[in-house]
């Protein structure tokens, strides 16, 4: 078992190294809650750290793989967010199950983000380096400021409007989406299990992905945009492809983070979101999706973890934040990082030469 | 040597086209590379006079094209006729009249700053030509971008070496084969069977691939990693993976020491004899281009100066002129 892990080229043993991480957490997890070893407010916090990994693994696929900054990652996810919930709300009676009615209410998200995706893709793909990051922020916002603006009701049948909830024309029903007051009695659907498993679907999708012909070229286009040409790659369709996918697992991400809560603002999906997913991929090094894992978690207790300190909170935040990227990007540091783990691999030489010498199956 | 003597009716009605022509075969005799083949004589249907065609008078059209003789009877794997860009009130390349047989190894030499490398992104269509035809194996590549290009049969190395860096030799490889194997999306993602086929496929020919250079036992380094002649072979394997009928090489010596010089000449050679595929290359290195290439053409500020066998370029005083100045 360990000759044939070791036998593997390194891209799939890192992959492998982050779910057995993954999986591991969630184990810890799951023994401390029944162990009732956590606060509550940690409690509150295991959803939207799943949702903000998973957010940060597709992102990654934007930033790190593909090479593009976008800044309007929270966009997409907004659209699975209130898709989302609007499809929970219709398939209620008819899916009385909630795992199976949060399953499919995520598939429709992801679908409805897939689909702003492209629309936002195609202007976009025209673009690039700043000029793209600039125009994602602004779809971003375009995004939000739409569903601020957006008024959905269902009595049976959905009722769209853009101007207030009189001119849905209902009659009876329920108003799903309220404009800027977003959306409130929601059936709190997500549980951590849920979360769990979507981490690993966004993980499994974003890996394989990357690991496959499409995957190459994605890379090859953000190593060599000019050279990807030369070999016959259609650039903007691989770079289409990555930030589609992107956008459809982020809309997966924000309908389970809305179905989190009993109230959701649009507001909430705002430029500061795109900046905090965009900060847990930098933190974990671009292109670095168990770094970016790790981030995304950290990042997301650590502010609840401040709350002692008050108001100096966000203020501590930044300087850790400052800190972190000073440290893991100092030369000295990564030099003494590399001469440690040279040395783990030399003993670990020795290991292999040792059970060969005793003929054990490792 | 074999010539192409195929005269083309042309219907000249313009002045300027004519003066071309003419510029033209002066130039090529001037060259004493080749001479334009006899001027057709005037038809003698013009005695019967009626309408326009009394007027017509035919011109042979540029012709001093050289291929090798077991290419004579092939359709040339890349034909350029009167191909020129502009950039600006520059123009970078006027007038290239190229031919290059099925499997021919031909070079293209001139001076710094003379244009050949524009000449490389003409064909890649890296950049789009101002004026001109460029028939790849006969087919007009007018209108296509440079993926396309690529995909139906000519691919490139870079001057300044432009590898997938971040990647191992081996993904190098096997994005050079991203056309030869197929894979969609949704069998990546989900691991379907077609990604495993297609994965043994890719591999089993990438390393196949690397094995013409040697090169196999570094199929896991990092590109960016590799000594500089090792990154130039990588390129050309990312080349030939594309499956080209013509491979253009911009100066594949630069920075080889003459052991790794002679031994790529062997290589160029043996990629041709493997592959069957037409080779074009920029070489400043005149052991490599005397040595190997079978026409050859010189190209001085954006136009071509000469054109023929290693043993008439060395002899021609325009191109002597052309690296070494004029003498008083």
């Amino acid at each position: 078992m360990m000759k044939r892990f070791k036998g593997m080229d390194k891209a799939s043993r890192d992959t492998l190294i982050t779910y057995a991480l993954i999986i591991v957490a969630y184990a810890i997890m799951q023994a401390l809650l029944s162990l009732h070893a956590i606060s509550s407010s940690m409690v509150g916090l295991l959803v939207p750290i799943c949702a903000y990994i998973s957010l940060s693994i597709s992102l990654n696929l934007v930033v790190g793989i593909s090479g593009e900054l976008s800044l309007g990652h929270a966009g997409f996810m907004s659209v699975g967010a209130f898709t989302g919930l609007v499809a929970a709300q219709v398939l209620a009676p008819a899916i009385p199950f909630g795992p199976l009615r949060l399953l499919v209410s995520m598939v429709i998200a992801g679908i409805f983000a897939a689909v702003a995706g492209v629309l936002v893709g195609i202007p976009v793909m025209r673009l690039q380096g700043d000029y793209l990051a600039i125009v994602t922020l602004a779809f971003g916002e375009i995004i939000k400021n739409l569903l601020n603006n957006l008024y959905v009701g269902y009595d049976g049948a959905l009722h769209f409007s853009m101007k207030d909830v009189a001119s849905l024309g209902m009659n009876g029903g329920k108003v799903l989406i309220n404009g800027p007051q977003g959306a409130v009695g929601i059936t709190e659907l997500s549980t951590f299990t849920a979360g769990f498993l979507l981490v690993l679907f966004t993980l499994f999708v974003v890996t394989n992905l990357v690991n496959s012909r499409s995957g190459r070229a994605i890379m090859a286009v953000r190593d060599n945009r000019i050279a990807a040409e030369s070999v016959g790659i259609d650039t903007t369709k691989y770079r289409l492809m990555a930030f589609v996918v992107a956008a459809a697992l982020a809309g997966m991400a924000g309908a389970l983070y809305a179905m989190n809560f009993s109230s959701i603002v649009p507001k909430k999906f705002d430029f500061n979101t795109s900046i905090l997913i965009l900060v847990f991929v930098v933190l974990g090094g671009m292109g670095n999706i168990r770094g970016g894992i790790i981030a995304a978690a950290l990042l997301t207790i650590l502010p609840e973890k401040l709350r002692f300190i008050g108001d100096y909170r966000m203020l501590i935040y930044a300087i850790v934040l400052i800190a972190v990227m000073l440290f893991s990007n100092n030369e000295q540091v990564r030099m003494a990082v590399d001469s440690m783990k040279s040395r783990f691999a030399r003993m670990r030489d020795d290991d292999v030469i040792d059970d060969a010498a005793e003929g054990g199956e490792a | 040597m074999s010539r192409d003597d195929r005269t083309h009716e042309v219907s000249s009605e313009s002045k300027r086209t004519e003066g071309t022509y003419k510029a033209q075969s002066e130039r090529a005799a001037r060259g004493a590379v080749s001479s334009p083949s006899a001027e057709p004589a005037p038809s003698a249907d013009s005695k019967k006079g009626h309408g326009s065609r009394a007027r017509t008078k035919m011109v042979a059209p540029p012709n001093d094209y050289l291929v090798p003789e077991r290419d004579a009877l092939l359709t040339p794997v890349l034909e350029c006729r009167h191909l020129g860009i502009d950039f600006g009130g520059l123009k970078a390349v006027d007038d290239l009249n190229l031919m290059v047989g099925k499997t021919e190894i031909a070079g293209l030499i001139g001076p710094n700053g003379a244009g050949k490398t524009t000449v490389f992104n003409l064909l890649t269509k890296v950049y789009q030509p101002t004026r001109g035809t460029i028939l790849l194996d006969g087919q007009d590549t007018a209108g296509m971008d440079t993926a396309r290009v690529s995909r139906e049969g000519i691919a490139r190395t870079f001057q300044n070496i432009r590898l997938f860096d971040s990647l191992t030799v081996e993904d190098n490889v096997k994005i050079g084969l991203h056309n030869q194997v197929e894979c969609g999306m949704w069998s990546g993602i989900f691991r379907l069977l077609r990604y495993w086929l297609s994965e043994k496929e890719f591999h089993d020919r990438a390393l196949e691939l690397l094995d013409v250079f040697n090169m196999a036992d570094h199929a896991g380094d990092i590109a960016g990693s590799l000594p500089y002649g090792a990154q130039r072979r990588l390129e050309i394997v990312r080349a030939l993976a594309t499956g080209p009928k013509l491979l253009l090489l911009d100066e594949p010596a630069a920075g080889m020491n003459p052991v790794e010089t002679e031994e790529l000449m062997d290589n160029i050679v043996k990629i041709r004899d493997d592959f069957q595929i037409a080779v074009l290359l920029i070489e400043h290195d005149m052991d490599l281009v005397m040595g190997i290439c079978e026409g050859i053409v010189v190209l001085n500020f954006g136009k071509v100066i000469a054109k023929g066998t290693p043993e008439e370029i060395q002899a021609n005083p325009q191109v002597v002129e052309a690296y070494l100045g004029k003498q008083d």
